[in-house]
């Protein structure tokens, strides 16, 4: 049986691809499987989207294609053909003429993909030459710019003439993400793979971003392979898709199939975890434990251990890819719609809705962060970055309010200033009603009792060279809520176990454990001190979809069983529909709009928020598409007038001139826009 | 009444001390480390070059124990009178390659001098190359026979070698074998393919490397000069040996110095930031753009008139050239420092913005305990990689300054001396190649041993590398 069908006419057909990681190191040489038995088939002018969480192997696939992995993995089985050739044989000379012209590759960092030190017209020049020289044409200098132009401007970037003298320093992260595409398209590719090409981007400049690959495909016809792990962007852009789960392909259907009715366990766990999937107020689906690793995969079904499904051939025998329809396949002993038939099942456990106490935790007044810019011998001020630049938010015991913009905003110098990382430039703090002073040691100490910080990156928030244990008594120890190590510890293991982890831990060191449970033990250390008041600066940004759903759970019965109020940073809307009750959306350092949950997401008042909302790439379409243009400015010189006048699609004369307050609107919320009264 | 004086000298002192200081802090760490430690006991290659430094730091630490011997009591004298020499123990095991110097030049295993003469022979004066003293004076007359010689010594004392590391290795297989209960077939096995939990295998590899390589030039050393003579026909092999304590004391004490600040220093300007961040850099700014050689040539010349206006100070030359060497490396470790606390800073300034130090601040930890618990541990790649750096540099720099005439005091016996003496005959047809091959052999194992042996401490100190 063929382990992928294949259609004929496919500009790339890969069967049976297998890489494995070639481990050196103490002990013997081994081979670690990484992907196995990888096949998909792309056909001219199409769009295959690859999902799957980080190590699924989705991105070794892509390299694989190319021929530039890495030197220690290599390709141990299988065959790639693209228009007719097979690209594993190849000699590498004739895989370079290939590369660029054949396929060409995007990436997910375009700050890292362009060379620092050359103009971005060399670079794009340097694809237009290398690729003319192997035609036998020949390019004259001239010829070469005007093409550059061409393709600038083809990327959307304006006034091309003068940007391709410019330095990829110069260009803001989406521009650059555009001139890696016209690098990508210099030399006409029939095949595009882009790998993640909007995770470093903010959602603005996605759409963006997105709308232009999928305007320069109908344009040119172009088959593309995308990498992605957002369904969003799967159900925005992709004909059909491939889910990828431990190295293995478990399901490729349509786009059309796969959105209606996955059949594959994992697929069907992948939406049940999305929080936008589930209605306010119900636990996520989350799926149990983790990927097993690459060294210990099991020889059976992979995803059989976290798998509702389970019977007992899947433990004992590895599935095939079984073909459904003319071109999918799912690799599963029982596909099929969930049982229940319901896409997303709801538990029947709403969560209990708070009251709003009369008093609030913490009041916030006009808070500013101001940082200098020094310049010259003496480092003299000249300037100020306004960070934050007047904002005022007011916490309720036992509540959410999250804290919404796109990166550069401001809503992490807030968290930072409230925890006296950074000191304030001016406004006011009160918890509970008493003036909090920055100057007063002591009363910034006890402050730190109360309110508690969980940071982004699980990777960068735990000392590597600090045990679990230590970490966790580091903050009771400093603050005094433990007197030693020892009469710590029974605090600690009960930390674990609340935040769904075991004692054994303790020993360990922060690298042996995944990220979704890093993130638990920076949790639990936040924990560590009893705090009323937790602020929680995008902590699932960097964490699968699946673990994220874990641990937006694990944030949810926290605050039901402990009461304790959460400032929520992120800038993923569905995250706050499923967790908050309040937002504040920021752009520039200010508050834009706040407001109860409920009403700002559904009737948002500001452009900016609209924006947002509609830029968010939805596996449920929806919203009327409001398109932003360019990118955030520099807080370091905001514009005149509103600061979002320059990119708002409904600017009036009077933007452009003052600076709209902040006004209350009917059901709570307030908005700082002069369109909006 | 004893028959030697006990002398102390302050790079014995100081190089004791280090040794102490290090011991001591393994034991201590014993408990604590103990992972790193049992990680780093199982890596071969760190046993191997552990076993090599370890014979570098016998040979240094015997030659750091001085003494004065008791003169013979003159005609008439009472009193009890100790020589003016300072020896070493060492010099006391070597006596025979001390003493038996020739009058210039000689090549490796030479019976003759390298250097043409005027012979007195019964058929009048003729240009020839004179009979050494006393490499190859056993032979007499049948100088022909000295291959045959020297190749059964090296057949003899191979086998003595081989026989003397198989008794070794048998001893350790049966030792292990009976601690763990397993047969010596087993046991033999699992040191031989690196299964054991302590790498015997480096060790053996090591020890079999060093009694093949040392126990024919100890049976030579007896009759010949092994690696020849040099200009004043000194043996070379004694020098190579007595310059090992000195590149050690240059580079260890040097280290003792320029440690503290570095690491102090880095971390208060990228951590604290500020004003201190303004000082400390204009300090090494300032410091870097001094030319270290002239720097160092008015710390050191300034340091000799001191030590040639207070001539009571010294009993012996011995303690004077000592003083010399001990302020060298002062000199040389107080403008060392600037490099590692450049790149302490840097990677302190990155630190510090990073979350699980913003997390510490969060919680109100003290900035000497942040410090302490979550800057130094993450900073000490850097510091090891740095130090065993510093440490081949600083080798090196003593030869340079040795060469300028700042160095170590021309009496006192180091690889830089050796190299500088070794310079002028390269350029000599033909060519003297002995002195400065030896020197650069016996540095060449000593720092690449060094440096693996640090690569391997780094990455058994980190838990992610397992």
């Amino acid at each position: 049986m063929p382990s992928t069908p294949v259609s004929t006419e496919a500009l790339l057909a890969v069967r049976g691809l297998s890489l494995a990681i070639q481990k050196t190191g103490p002990g013997r040489p081994r081979q670690v499987p990484a992907v196995t038995d990888l096949g998909f088939a792309i056909k001219p002018g199409e769009t295959l989207a690859l999902v799957g969480e980080s190590g699924c192997g989705k991105s070794l696939s892509a390299l694989a294609l190319m021929r530039l992995l890495p030197p220690a993995i290599r390709i141990t089985a299988g065959q790639v053909r693209f228009q007719g050739r097979e690209l594993l044989d190849l000699p590498e000379a004739a895989m370079r003429e290939l590369r660029g012209r054949g396929m060409a590759m995007i990436f997910q960092e375009p700050a890292t993909s362009l060379n620092p030190v050359l103009t971005v017209g060399a670079q794009i020049g340097e694809v237009l030459l290398r690729h003319a020289a192997l035609e036998g044409r020949n390019l004259d200098g001239r010829a070469v710019r005007e093409r550059v132009e061409a393709l600038l401007r083809q990327v959307g970037i304006a006034d091309p003439a003068r940007r391709l003298d410019e330095y990829p320093f110069q260009f803001s992260g989406g521009m650059k993400q555009r001139v890696m595409i016209a690098i990508a398209l210099a030399a006409e590719p029939q095949l595009l793979i882009a790998d993640e090409p909007t995770t470093a981007l903010d959602v603005t400049v996605q759409a963006q971003i997105l709308d232009l690959l999928a305007k320069l495909q109908a344009e040119r016809g172009m088959a593309m392979l995308l990498i992605t792990h957002d369904l969003g962007i799967v159900a925005r852009m992709a004909h059909r898709v491939g889910v990828m789960y431990a190295g293995q392909l478990v399901e490729l259907a349509s786009r059309e199939a796969f959105f209606q009715a996955p059949a594959h366990p994992y697929s069907q766990a992948l939406f049940a975890a999305l929080p936008e999937a589930v209605a306010r107020g119900q636990r996520l689906k989350a799926l149990a434990g983790q990927v097993p690793a690459l060294a210990a995969m099991p020889a059976a079904c992979r995803f059989a251990a976290r798998c509702e499904r389970r019977q007992p051939v899947c433990e004992t025998e590895a599935p095939g890819l079984m073909p459904v329809g003319d071109e999918g396949g799912v690799r599963c002993h029982f596909p099929g719609p969930r049982p229940g038939s319901a896409a997303v099942e709801i538990l029947p456990v709403p969560l209990p809705a708070l009251p709003v106490a009369a008093r609030p935790l913490l009041e916030i007044e006009a808070l500013k962060v101001h940082f200098p810019i020094r310049k010259g011998f003496l480092q003299r001020v000249c300037g100020h970055v306004r960070a934050v630049d007047g904002v005022s938010l007011e916490l309720s015991p036992g509540r959410t309010l999250a804290l919404v913009g796109e990166s550069g905003c401001g809503k992490t110098t807030v968290a930072k200033a409230l925890m006296q990382l950074l000191p304030r430039s001016g406004g006011e703090v009160r918890w509970q009603g008493t003036l909090i002073e920055a100057k007063d040691k002591r009363q910034i100490q006890a402050l730190r009792r109360k309110m508690q910080m969980v940071f982004q990156d699980p990777f960068a928030s735990l000392n590597p060279r600090m045990r679990v244990g230590d970490i966790l008594l580091e903050g009771m120890l400093a603050l005094g809520v433990a007197a030693s190590a020892e009469a710590g510890r029974p605090a600690c293991v009960a930390l674990l176990e609340q935040v769904g982890m075991k004692a054994e831990a303790l020993e360990r060191y922060p690298h042996e454990f995944s990220g979704g449970q890093r993130q638990r033990i920076a949790i639990a250390r936040a924990l560590a001190v009893a705090p009323q008041l937790l602020l929680c600066d995008e902590p699932t940004s960097a964490l699968d979809v699946s673990v994220q759903a874990q641990i937006l759970n694990l944030l949810r019965d926290l605050q039901a069983e402990l009461k304790v109020a959460y400032l929520f940073i992120t800038h993923n809307f569905a995250v706050v529909e499923y967790l908050a009750q309040e937002v504040a959306v920021m752009y520039l350092g200010r508050v834009v709009e706040q407001g109860p949950v409920e009403q700002v997401l559904t009737a948002p008042a500001h452009p900016y928020t609209e924006a947002l909302l509609s830029a968010v790439p939805r596996i449920s379409g929806g919203r009327p598409i409001l398109r932003l243009q360019g990118e955030t400015p520099s807080p370091a010189h905001p514009p005149e007038g509103c600061h979002f006048h320059p990119r708002c699609p409904k600017a009036l004369e009077q933007c452009r001139n003052a600076y709209p307050p902040l006004r209350p609107l009917p059901g709570g919320v307030q908005v700082a826009c002069h369109l909006a009264c | 009444m004893m028959s030697f004086q006990p002398v102390l000298l302050w790079t014995d002192v100081l190089l004791w001390l280090l040794l102490g200081c290090g011991v001591g802090l393994g034991i201590v760490s014993a408990h604590t480390l103990r992972q790193a430690w049992s990680r780093l006991g199982k890596n071969t290659v760190a046993m191997a070059t552990a076993t090599l430094l370890s014979a570098f730091l016998l040979v240094g630490l015997l030659d750091s124990l001085h003494y004065r011997e008791r003169l013979p009591p003159a005609p008439g004298e009472v009193r009890v009178v100790y020589g003016v020499e300072v020896r070493s123990v060492l010099d006391g095991l070597l006596r025979q390659l001390r003493e038996q110097s020739e009058k210039t030049y000689s090549a490796p295993f030479a019976t003759r001098l390298y250097a043409k003469e005027t012979l007195e022979t019964p058929a009048g004066p003729v240009q020839g190359y004179p009979r050494l003293k006393y490499g190859g004076a056993h032979l007499g007359e049948h100088e022909a026979k000295r291959d045959k010689d020297v190749l059964q010594r090296a057949f003899a004392s191979g086998v003595l070698a081989f026989l003397l590391w198989l008794g070794l290795a048998a001893g350790l297989t049966a030792l292990l074998a009976r601690r763990q209960g397993a047969s010596h077939h087993e046991t033999w096995q699992a040191i031989w393919q690196g299964e054991t939990a302590f790498a015997w295998r480096g060790v053996l590899l090591a020890l079999g490397g060093l009694l093949l390589v040392f126990l024919p030039m100890a049976l030579w050393a007896g009759d010949y000069h092994v690696l020849g003579t040099d200009k004043v026909g000194q043996d070379v092999f004694y020098q190579v040996l007595k310059s090992i304590r000195t590149a050690l004391v240059i580079g260890l004490v040097t280290t003792l110095v320029m440690l503290p600040l570095a690491v102090v220093l880095g971390i208060v300007a990228g951590y604290f930031r500020g004003w201190a961040d303004d000082l400390i850099q204009y300090v090494y700014t300032v410091l870097n753009s001094i030319p270290g050689v002239l720097l160092i040539a008015a710390a050191v010349l300034m340091m000799q008139v001191l030590i040639d206006t207070h001539p009571q100070w010294f009993a012996t030359a011995a303690e004077r050239a000592d003083l010399r060497l001990l302020a060298l490396c002062v000199i040389l470790g107080m403008t060392s420092w600037t490099g590692l606390a450049r790149l302490l800073r840097g990677e302190s300034l990155k630190l510090r913005e990073l979350e699980y130090i913003q997390a510490a601040r969060a919680f109100g930890v003290s900035s000497a305990r942040i410090i302490g618990r979550h800057l130094l541990p993450n900073l000490m790649h850097i510091v090891v990689i740095a130090l065993v750096m510093d440490f081949s540099s600083l080798v090196l720099a003593e030869a340079v300054l040795s060469y300028v005439g700042i160095g170590v005091d021309p009496s006192m016996i180091s690889f830089g001396t050796m190299i500088n003496n070794a310079r002028m005959e390269l350029g000599r047809e033909p060519v003297v190649w002995w002195s400065l091959a030896a020197a650069f052999v016996f540095m060449f194992v000593l720092v690449l041993s060094a440096n693996l042996f640090a690569d391997a401490v780094r990455d058994a100190f980190d838990p992610r590398l397992d």
